[in-house]
């Protein structure tokens, strides 16, 4: 089977450093197929920033695809972007705390989680990130939550600190996107 | 088996270089293959390489053919319009026999073109990368690890053929990230061994074997440059054995798409699909682009082939008059394209796909 992710955002909240992160974990602790595919503006922050990861069991074609499982939202302008993308039975995971428009389509699974909030609460701004792709993990189980576990103790293995805060966030998000499984 | 490692075709491609020996790159930026010099600006010093940002990309290659020249492994990259520049050094290169290998990570043209990834420098690779009608072993990898492999080997290539090589991929394979196994490094004994092997301690300054430097000395009068002609065409004719194809699922299909490099994967996954349906489809992708792998399309079967996709991400199509040459009007040939800016998807070749069904099955 194989499952098309996109993830988009602006530049500054870690869009592709999500994406890299479930590419990379996925690679190293699965025996899956895994691409990754960044796309962004000039801007390195405020700009647009979208990503691509393709996981499969079989060969993946096309890494970049316009017809997507999942879409992660992390601000307004790419949910009016890209929301006409996901498949009809799709999932959109939302950052509510700053994407507050109505979702016009009621042929997707709609998964809301303020992670913009919730990182400035846990006093770790640049978490919103990780969060976001525990909602995910969460609710999807596309991969097992000990692979991005992994896979951020494999990120952060020069600064070993930043392990405990980060798994933190990633658990946070995973009970959100569990909680909202239907 | 190895560890894989998840890395981005750009990087993966410098690792490989690394790997199969390359102590010298010299190469000037342009999008998007900037992650290539970038890697090798970090890497070479930790092997003892040379890395040099050139002034410009004329300078770059003639440093290319320098260090050549002088035996060591060396390789640059650069894209599209970059490769352009390239053309007169490469000439040179191909002109002296020199072994260098060099990539092109396609972006859209002609000009200065779109930073995108496109296919838009087919004819330009296979048929004429400079003057004077040299011919190059063009390799097309269609994943990350092909990059590698392909880098890896076309080092081989070039010492073996005393030719430039030149590795024909794009802005998406050089961009994604996947999953690679790295090839063992090369060790300094190894490499020492090779250059015994191809005589490339014995090569004059300008890259031939001492002894032949009279007879093809660059630019020379008389009857030199037919010797170096000749000389050149004997090569060409023994790479028939080097012609590599893939063919996917061919000897039933009804139709075929045709497609190298990221197209390629692109269209066996729609043939795949299609199958699913009971659609009788297969693919062939030239694995190297030049020597072409014409006799896969003139050996078809054209009573039971009904018509073939050219899929490519190139307009006008490039690599359909290889395929024309081949197949000789005997079935027809749909096109389907896109180009610089502009990303070839599944749903889009599925399209075209469909629209071949309908006009011949």
């Amino acid at each position: 089977m194989e499952r098309n992710i996109m993830m988009a955002g602006f530049g500054g909240q870690g869009v592709m450093t999500m994406g890299k992160l479930l590419a990379e974990a996925t690679c190293d602790a699965t025996d899956l197929k895994v691409s990754f595919f960044p796309s962004y503006g000039a801007a390195m922050r405020g700009g647009t920033a979208n990503c691509f990861v393709v996981i499969s069991d079989d060969e993946i074609g096309a890494p970049v695809c316009y017809n997507v499982e999942d879409l992660i939202v992390m601000n307004g302008p790419s949910l009016h972007a890209f929301l006409k993308n996901v498949k009809p039975g799709g999932n959109v995971f939302i950052n509510s705390t700053i994407v507050t428009d109505p979702i016009d389509r009621d042929d997707v699974n709609v998964i809301s989680a303020p992670v913009t909030q919730m990182a400035l609460d846990m006093g770790n701004d640049r978490a919103l990130n990780v969060i976001m792709l525990g909602v995910y993990v969460g609710y999807t189980d596309a991969v097992p939550e000990e692979v991005i576990i992994k896979g951020i103790e494999h990120k952060f293995e020069n600064k070993q600190k930043l392990i405990p805060p980060n798994v933190e966030a990633f658990k946070k998000g995973l009970e959100i996107g569990r909680a909202q499984k239907k | 088996m190895a560890e894989r490692v998840f890395m981005k075709g750009c990087e993966a491609i410098a690792e490989a270089g690394v790997r199969a020996g390359c102590r010298f790159f010299a190469g000037y930026p342009i999008t998007p293959q900037n992650e290539i010099p970038e890697y090798f600006a970090r890497r070479m010093p930790e092997v003892g390489g040379v890395f040099v940002q050139g002034e410009s990309e004329v300078a770059s290659v003639n440093m290319l053919y320098g260090a050549a020249a002088a035996g060591a492994r060396a390789m640059s990259s650069s894209s599209s319009c970059g490769i352009s520049l390239y053309s007169e050094g490469v000439s040179y290169c191909a002109s002296a026999r020199l072994p260098v290998v060099y990539v092109n990570v396609q972006r859209g043209g002609p000009g200065i073109g779109a930073i995108q990834p496109a296919q838009q420098d087919y004819l330009q690779a296979t048929k004429a990368s400079g003057n004077g009608g040299f011919q190059m072993i063009v390799l097309a990898p269609a994943t990350v690890q092909e990059c590698v492999d392909m880098v890896y080997e076309g080092f081989e290539l070039a010492a073996r053929d005393n030719n430039p090589v030149l590795i024909l991929t794009d802005g998406v394979i050089g961009t994604m990230m996947e999953p690679v196994v790295l090839p063992p490094m090369k060790s300094d004994e190894e490499l020492a061994q090779l250059k015994e092997k191809y005589g490339v301690t014995k090569r004059a300054c300008i890259g031939h074997p001492l002894g032949q430097q009279a007879k093809c000395f660059p630019g020379s009068a008389g009857t030199g440059q037919e010797l170096v002609n000749k000389e050149a065409e004997k090569l060409y004719a023994t790479w028939d054995k080097d012609v590599r194809v893939e063919k996917f699922l061919v000897d039933d299909a009804e139709i075929i798409f045709a497609a190298y490099g990221i197209s390629a994967r692109i269209s066996k996954a729609i043939v795949k699909q299609l199958r699913a349906e009971g659609i009788k489809a297969g693919m062939i992708r030239p694995i190297t682009v030049n020597p072409f792998p014409y006799d896969a399309f003139r050996d078809l079967d054209f009573n039971q082939v009904k018509g073939i996709l050219d899929v490519e991400m190139s307009i006008p199509a490039q690599m359909r008059w290889d395929i024309d040459f081949a197949v000789q009007g005997r079935c027809q040939i749909n096109e389907c394209r896109r180009s610089g800016g502009q990303l070839l998807t599944n749903d889009q070749v599925l399209e075209g796909a469909r629209q071949l069904i309908k006009e011949v099955l």
